[in-house]
């Protein structure tokens, strides 16, 4: 059986799992790694949105063999470690969410969450600052229908990063 | 049981301390319901005077002092509540009303969910919105009961009368500033066997947490990534397991072929045939997806094989009821539309799923579920047990929208767990639970009105469905038999009642028939969110503008003319109000205005669309775009509002519903089958639909009572944007949603294998 290393939320992680399997389920089912959601499997919900070296990725369509030994894989989880803080801390995203009172279920609320952090950190790359047409093209589904409080949260959360 | 009593006054209850170590308290209720009629032009709907809340909440009342609150001896407040929590915020609400008559902090009052009970009888059942209307005496009397019999063990321990105490945030004083805390006198309040005890609830100007607004208890868990639902659940054993399905509707498998080649797959376990499907346990779902997807099965077609859209379409229509024949008068001129509406899922993000551990003499279950009685006797039944062998856990679930009114997985996952003698964690793929997942049924409503001399004479709506399936009962397994008498015999009184209960007209219109007809037990239907109403709704105040626009009255000026209720006047002008209505808009773009009367409440929504071809041709990659709501005035008469930061945000989601079944949610059979698989096939509101301006009113009300608000923002909505469509585009909708007939916007995933394989491109789309 291939052994698969990968950072996973700042630590080393070692899993004896075949190279196809999706990083989505070596996450849930063989890590206890929770936080990402499962919603569609074939990427268009986003509900296990993470990020892979800082960007917004989908567990569900990544092959754990692709990952390599020093890729960082950081699930909601491990947010605020990778803002700097520490365990029992919250990123400002993470607070504006609980400020605005945004969940409802919460099932898709972690994804949300890291596809708003990646989100606001591209548009900074690209020089500007998150617009309504920005949060237009936000694809993570939220059949509660949390979206206006989504928005809300997503300006205040990028106000304090 | 303990004895019923009356009780005393309006405010004065009678309760139990139920004697042992820790403090338990209970409440006794009788309370009789008024129901009010008056003299209208219109005679009284049965909606009007009795209504689902009603019915559900006398239901549960007769056990209603099987519901108890704990103070532990750290004097934290504990209550298990009988119902089904999936994002609605009951949790919170109840945690509020338990906070308020014990003067805890809010983060000192834990809420589980209970466990199937089914001594509860009637009173274990989540939905119809009616959960807060139904416990928000009982709750506060228990926690009244626990406050008094902590006060009476200060008494003794401050040698005061109970009188002269005060208590605050889990201390009580006596005037001479000596004081104990709720933990200091848990202990003795617990002891001296049962007792009843006489308190009188806080009148509204004392309230301190009732009507304040607060966030959910669970918010933090739920932004960490710890909030639990089923799947995440790790009970020992419980491996990954999914289902191979027929790829037409409710088909049923004959054979695996390759069982041998199935069974050799890295990380599969066990493979089994159930009577939904071919199940296979791995190691993770990834490896169950790529068995199901090897699997080689014989299939029989399912009841629906061969058919499409217009084959249920023709079926309704054939069955079109007779209405019943207008008053005669030469002036009269007949206001006449039928409307047509399509399948639309529930599909909650979180899929059905189970975990079943079923063994030789017992078995556990863990499911998010809102009738966990019927689904305990149920499997019971289904595996040979007595009821109180089969725990029956019930989990958060990521969302219902009446989905969690049935237990599909836990059932399915009973089976499979006693086929395969090992533990499962079952869950459908989200492909599964699109094309066999429960529906809202398809609907078509007849809508006639007579109009003469400005005023409407007779309004008649004739509503005709597939049937939707009330086979869960009241919860527990009497009624949930009863509606299952052959031939849908039992399923129709239930579903009579339930249309009779839920819809009112709140305008003078003479001589008002609404009825409903259903037809077909094929598909997989149940109570989706609002029921019947965001249709029978959408049909009448398409018909109320039409009308209008004979009488040359704006739609506002119609609806406030013809309005028969307060409450609904009162939103309906605070609607007008905030939503600036008959503001001045550019062509292609409008305001629609729609009122609802239900759950105890009333609302109005003012929606402005925008169906310029600018808007309607934005090019969003693989979605569904089409004309934009802009705008939302949501106005919303709850009665008593415990929570209203809650009931805003029920608001804004059923706001995205009503948009989703107006303009781009709907299923289509094809050929036995449902061609959607996942999203962005089954175009829920996402992002680029969603208004970008959304306004909640809550208002203001004397009333004593809290009204349902889970699922009060849908049929107003999806009535206003109907209307503001209608009058944009010049063009009255007549089917729903209104994108159905177009070209398909994505390209059908295949029903053999039934589930898609993931992706492995993820690493080149980061952003």
């Amino acid at each position: 059986m291939p052994r698969q290393t990968f950072v996973l939320n700042g630590k080393p992680v070692t899993v004896d799992v075949a190279d196809d399997v999706r990083v989505l389920w070596v996450l849930r089912d063989l890590l206890g790694v929770t936080g990402p959601k499962y919603g569609c499997g074939i990427n268009v919900c986003k509900a296990c949105t993470s990020h892979v070296n800082g960007r917004a990725f989908n567990p569900c369509s990544v092959r754990v063999g692709d990952l390599a030994a020093g890729d960082e894989v950081t699930t909601i989880e491990g947010l605020p470690g990778q803002a700097g803080l520490d365990g029992d801390d919250l990123h400002p995203m993470q607070q504006a969410w609980i400020d605005r009172d945004v969940a409802q279920c919460g099932y898709c609320q972690p994804g949300q969450i890291m596809a708003a952090v990646a989100l606001v950190r591209k548009v900074r790359r690209e020089g500007r600052s998150i617009s309504e047409a920005d949060l237009d093209t936000i694809r993570n589904i939220c059949r509660c229908g949390t979206y206006t409080r989504i928005r809300e949260a997503i300006v205040q959360g990028a106000a304090r990063m | 049981m303990l004895p019923l009593e009356r009780t005393t006054s309006r405010r004065r209850f009678l309760g139990y301390v139920l004697g042992g170590t820790t403090l338990v308290a209970a409440a006794d209720l009788v309370v009789a319901s008024p129901a009010s009629a008056a003299g209208v032009p219109t005679p009284p709907q049965v909606a009007e005077v009795y209504d689902l809340n009603d019915f559900i909440t006398d239901a549960a009342r007769p056990t209603a002092n099987l519901v108890t609150v704990e103070v532990r001896e750290d004097g934290t407040a504990h209550f298990a509540l009988p119902r089904s929590e999936n994002g609605q915020g009951i949790v919170t609400s109840t945690a509020m009303l338990i906070a308020e008559e014990l003067d805890l902090p809010l983060d000192r009052v834990e809420v589980t969910l209970a466990p199937a009970r089914p001594e509860l009888l009637f009173n274990q059942l989540t939905g119809g919105s009616t959960t807060t209307t139904s416990t928000y005496t009982p709750v506060r009397v228990a926690a009244a009961v626990a406050r008094m019999a902590l006060l009476e063990a200060a008494a003794i321990v401050l040698g005061d009368t109970v009188e002269l105490l005060k208590s605050k945030d889990g201390v009580i004083t006596a005037p001479d500033g000596s004081s104990v805390t709720y933990a200091e006198v848990a202990a003795r309040a617990a002891g001296g066997g049962t007792r009843a005890v006489e308190v009188e609830l806080k009148d509204r100007s004392e309230f301190r947490m009732i009507g304040t607004a607060r966030n959910r208890t669970d918010a933090r868990e739920a932004v960490t990534g710890r909030k639990q639902y089923v799947t995440d659940l790790d009970v020992k054993g419980a491996l990954p397991t999914m289902v191979c399905r027929a790829p037409t509707l409710n088909g049923t498998p004959v054979r695996l072929r390759n069982r041998r080649q199935v069974l050799r797959m890295d990380g599969v376990t066990h493979v089994a045939k159930v009577a939904t499907g071919i199940a296979v346990r791995a190691r993770t779902f990834g490896q169950c997806i790529d068995a199901i997807r090897a699997m080689d099965v014989e299939w029989a077609d399912g009841p629906v094989a061969g058919q499409s859209d217009g084959d249920i379409v023709e079926e309704l229509k054939a069955l079109d009821p007779d209405l019943p024949p207008l008053p005669t008068n030469p002036l009269a001129e007949v206001v006449e539309e039928e409307f047509l509406f399509y399948f639309r899922s529930n599909s909650p993000m979180d899929t059905n799923a189970a975990i079943a551990d079923v063994r030789e003499d017992s078995a556990e279950i863990w499911n998010a579920c809102k009738v966990p009685i019927t689904a305990q006797e149920t499997i019971a039944a289904e595996l040979g047990l007595t009821p109180d062998k089969v725990v029956f856990h019930v989990v958060q679930g990521g969302g219902s929208f009446g989905r969690r009114l049935f237990f599909d997985a836990a059932l399915e996952a009973a089976r499979i767990s006693k086929a395969m003698g090992k533990p499962v964690k079952l869950m459908w793929h989200r492909a599964d639970d699109a094309r066999a997942g429960r529906t809202h049924p398809m609907s078509t409503s007849r809508v006639r009105a007579v109009v003469a001399g400005g005023q409407v004479l007779a309004f008649q709506q004739g509503h005709t469905s597939v049937e939707t399936d009330y086979r869960h009962g009241l919860g527990e397994i009497l009624s949930a038999t009863a509606a299952d008498l052959p031939a849908g015999l039992g399923n129709m009184g239930f579903a009579q009642s339930i249309f009779a209960m839920t819809q009112e007209l709140p305008y003078d219109f003479g001589a008002v028939a609404q009825t409903l007809l259903e037809t077909d037990e094929r598909f997989n239907t149940g109570s989706m969110r609002n029921i019947y109403s965001p249709d029978v709704r959408t049909a009448n105040e398409l018909v109320v503008d039409k009308i209008a626009r004979r009488l040359d009255l704006d739609p506002l000026e119609m609806r406030l003319r013809f309005c028969r209720s307060d409450r609904v006047r009162g939103v309906l002008e605070r609607a007008a109000e905030v939503g600036d209505w008959g503001r001045s808009m550019p062509a292609g773009t409008a305001q629609g205005i729609a009122i609802h009367k239900e759950y105890k409440g009333a609302s109005a929504c003012v929606a402005e669309i925008d169906c310029r071809p600018a808007t309607v041709g934005r090019d969003v990659p693989r979605a569904v775009t089409g004309p934009r709501v802009t705008r939302v005035t949501f106005v919303i008469d709850a009665g008593l509002v415990v929570n209203p930061r809650g009931l805003e945000a029920q608001m804004q989601g059923g706001i995205n519903d009503g948009i989703a079944q107006a303009l781009t949610s709907s299923l289509h059979l094809r050929d036995g089958h449902f061609l959607e698989a996942s999203w962005d096939n089954y175009f829920y509101t996402r992002q680029w639909n969603t208004p970008p301006e959304v306004r909640v009113v809550v208002m203001p009300s004397d009333s004593g009572q809290p009204g349902g608000a889970g699922e009060a923002g849908v049929a107003a909505t999806m009535a206003a944007v109907a209307c503001a469509y209608a009058r944009a585009t010049g063009r009255v909708p007549t089917y729903f949603p209104i994108n159905h007939r177009d070209p398909l916007a994505f390209k059908p995933k295949p029903v053999v294998p039934p589930v898609p394989q993931s992706p492995t491109n993820g690493l080149k789309l980061t952003y």
